[in-house]
């Protein structure tokens, strides 16, 4: 399918285009987040300390009279950056392990696929908890712990596209006409597997948001004073019944995010892999 | 169909030996001395070498994980750095709160998920489908501590309805233990009513299409009565197995939940492990719920299996 034909088609209904909207509002909020902040994320006023919503502070104010606003859009950046490391981290380790499964089979299949089994065994957030418990906290360290967490679906998801497209006319012709091995991976094999990467790309997207968002709740992501969406409802939820804004904005902006990037999900798999959806259909596996 | 059930179960034994080498590596790599990293700097050295011993730290690396290994095997995963009860006592003082709290979620994703599913693949491209659609992709969208912040805040602070945080034993009082699971219930369920909604829409639409249905239909019958024999009843056979690998999900996925509710689970003694750094009870927090997690999945195959012949069949080729 050509890239034009899938957008247009992409784009048929509201629903992706607002989710696509949204998006792009959050990329350039990340970008310029310190021009469009009203006032200093970090900077400390206590004699403003938990004013509501006004003119002045949109969002209201936090515990050390922090603009809830300004740390809301510098927010984004943190959520953004570490959900797309850590998605590119799966990414590529994923379809690599996948691409060698697929194309190689026999052993080589059955040692990385009872890999990524005794990966995908562990509960996804109790994985990253114990990845940041040898690690130790911090965003760099949250980045790599849910990468790991999601590096199985990636290999299985190109895998199982691998089983597939090995098979096919083109990548015998090629392999008859002498070409080695990653050639044929790179140049006849990956290019005719990334639908169903590219539409899981935007669904761990979400999951990674809110992965990052949920350890960096607990204390074990993104450190204080760097304003990240799941530290500040941390900290507004000791203030939840005098200071409902504290709590309610972070988590509206990582609601938004997480289902922008879901519902530009699944219109990508209707565009692109409509047989994915119908399976997913059936046995109910959202992530 | 046996062959199959050997097979699946073999395979379930190999991942297994590869999450306990995993485990076993927690303690190994973090960086440093793990009980000095745990006991601190000003640690009584008796207790020290004590705890070292206990652990085997000091054996070569195969020996502690064969000994680690067989000792796990039987249920036991060592003793506590912080307060030198042995692990599986502290699990076992858990898992009443851990079950309640996926049974209460699991019941809640179906009251969501049944008539919501059902009334949507009633009523395609209806306003009531649209709604089901929405509210099915934001429940997954939705963080789960952020919702239960939300309950907590119009339904223990502002109409005081519901207690906001904390568990009472079922043994003890049993209304409190209910008012009790309530939030949390709410909040875990969510995210896998959404999901079971969809699985519900997708398999009543396809039974609505089948010939039993037209015939039922054809023959006069009521349509209440075609919906309650003829549609839900095989729409909903296959939930079982779905619903069944959500309950495996939520009895390892509610770790945040049980975080902002201070309810006294295994994901917040998971918690409380790392952050006291008392690796042994984190190693049996996490082998046992990579265990539930590989046993609930085995059960959902080999009874989908049963269900369903052109599986092991297939797997058979």
């Amino acid at each position: 399918m050509r890239a034009a034909e899938t957008i247009k088609l992409l784009f048929r209904g509201p629903t992706a285009i607002v989710a696509a909207i949204v998006l792009a509002g959050l990329v350039l909020t990340a970008f310029l987040g310190e021009q469009l902040a009203p006032h200093s994320a970090t900077e400390t006023d206590v004699s403003n300390r938990l004013q509501s919503p006004s003119a002045d502070h949109w969002f209201g104010t936090d515990e050390l009279g922090r603009d809830v606003l300004s740390r809301v859009i510098l927010g984004a950046e943190v959520s953004l950056r570490v959900g797309a490391v850590a998605v590119g981290i799966s990414l590529v380790a994923g379809v690599l392990i996948g691409l060698f499964a697929g194309y190689y089979g026999r052993w080589v299949d059955d040692v990385l696929m009872r890999l990524s089994d005794v990966l995908f065994a562990f509960p996804a957030m109790l994985m990253a908890i114990a990845v940041l418990a040898i690690l130790g906290p911090g965003s760099a360290n949250a980045m790599i712990a849910i990468g790991i967490v999601y590096t199985p679906i990636f290999a299985r998801i190109t895998r199982a596209s691998v089983l597939s497209v090995r098979e096919e006319v083109y990548v015998r012709a090629a392999r008859s006409a002498g070409a080695g091995d990653l050639r044929i991976i790179g140049r006849h094999v990956l290019p005719n597997v990334t639908a169903p990467i590219i539409v899981q790309t935007s669904i761990s997207l979400a999951f990674a948001i809110l992965s990052e968002a949920a350890l960096s709740f607990v204390g074990l992501g993104t450190q204080p004073p760097d304003p990240s969406w799941g530290r500040m409802l941390a900290e507004g939820r000791g203030f939840v019944e005098q200071a409902w804004w504290m709590a309610v904005f972070p988590g509206l902006a990582i609601f938004v995010t997480v289902l922008a990037f879901n519902v530009l999900g699944d219109a990508l798999r209707d565009v692109l892999d409509p047989r994915q959806r119908q399976a997913m259909a059936g046995t109910g596996v959202s992530a | 169909m046996t062959r199959y059930a050997l097979r699946r179960l073999a395979q379930s034994v190999a991942v297994l030996l590869g999450v306990s080498v995993l485990v076993f590596a927690i303690m190994q790599l973090v960086p440093g001395d793990p009980i000095r990293a745990a006991l601190g700097q000003q640690a009584d050295p008796d207790t020290y070498q004590a705890l070292r011993e206990r652990a085997g730290l000091d054996d070569p690396v195969p020996q502690q994980f064969v000994t680690w290994i067989g000792n796990a095997a039987i249920g036991d995963f060592g003793v506590s750095f912080r307060t030198g009860e042995t692990v599986l006592s502290l699990i076992a003082e858990r898992v009443p709160a851990t079950l309640a709290l996926a049974g209460g979620a699991i019941v809640v994703a179906l009251l969501i998920a049944i008539p919501l599913g059902t009334l949507s693949a009633l009523n395609p491209r209806k306003p009531v489908d649209w709604f089901a659609s929405l509210s099915s992709q934001a429940g997954l969208s939705v963080p789960d501590f952020w919702l239960g912040i939300m309950l907590i805040l119009v339904f223990a602070g502002t109409l005081g309805w519901l207690p906001s945080s904390g568990y009472v034993a079922l043994t003890e009082d049993p209304v409190e233990w209910a008012r009790h699971l309530i939030l949390p219930a709410i909040t875990a369920g969510v995210s896998s009513g959404a999901i079971l909604t969809r699985f519900v829409r997708s398999s009543v639409l396809e039974s609505l299409g089948q010939d039993h249905v037209r015939t039922a239909r054809a023959k006069g019958m009521r349509a209440r009565d075609v919906l309650t024999w003829h549609v839900l009843r095989n729409a909903l056979v296959p939930l079982v197995t779905v619903a069944g690998v959500q309950l495996a999900y939520l009895l390892s996925g509610v770790v945040v939940v049980e975080y902002v509710f201070a309810w006294p689970g295994l994901g917040q003694l998971a918690f409380q492990a790392v952050e006291s750094r008392d690796y042994p009870v984190l190693q049996g927090a996490v082998l046992l719920f990579a265990v539930i997690f590989l046993l609930v999945n085995l059960v959902v195959d080999l009874a989908y299996a049963r269900l369903d012949p052109r599986i092991t069949y297939r797997s058979a080729r």
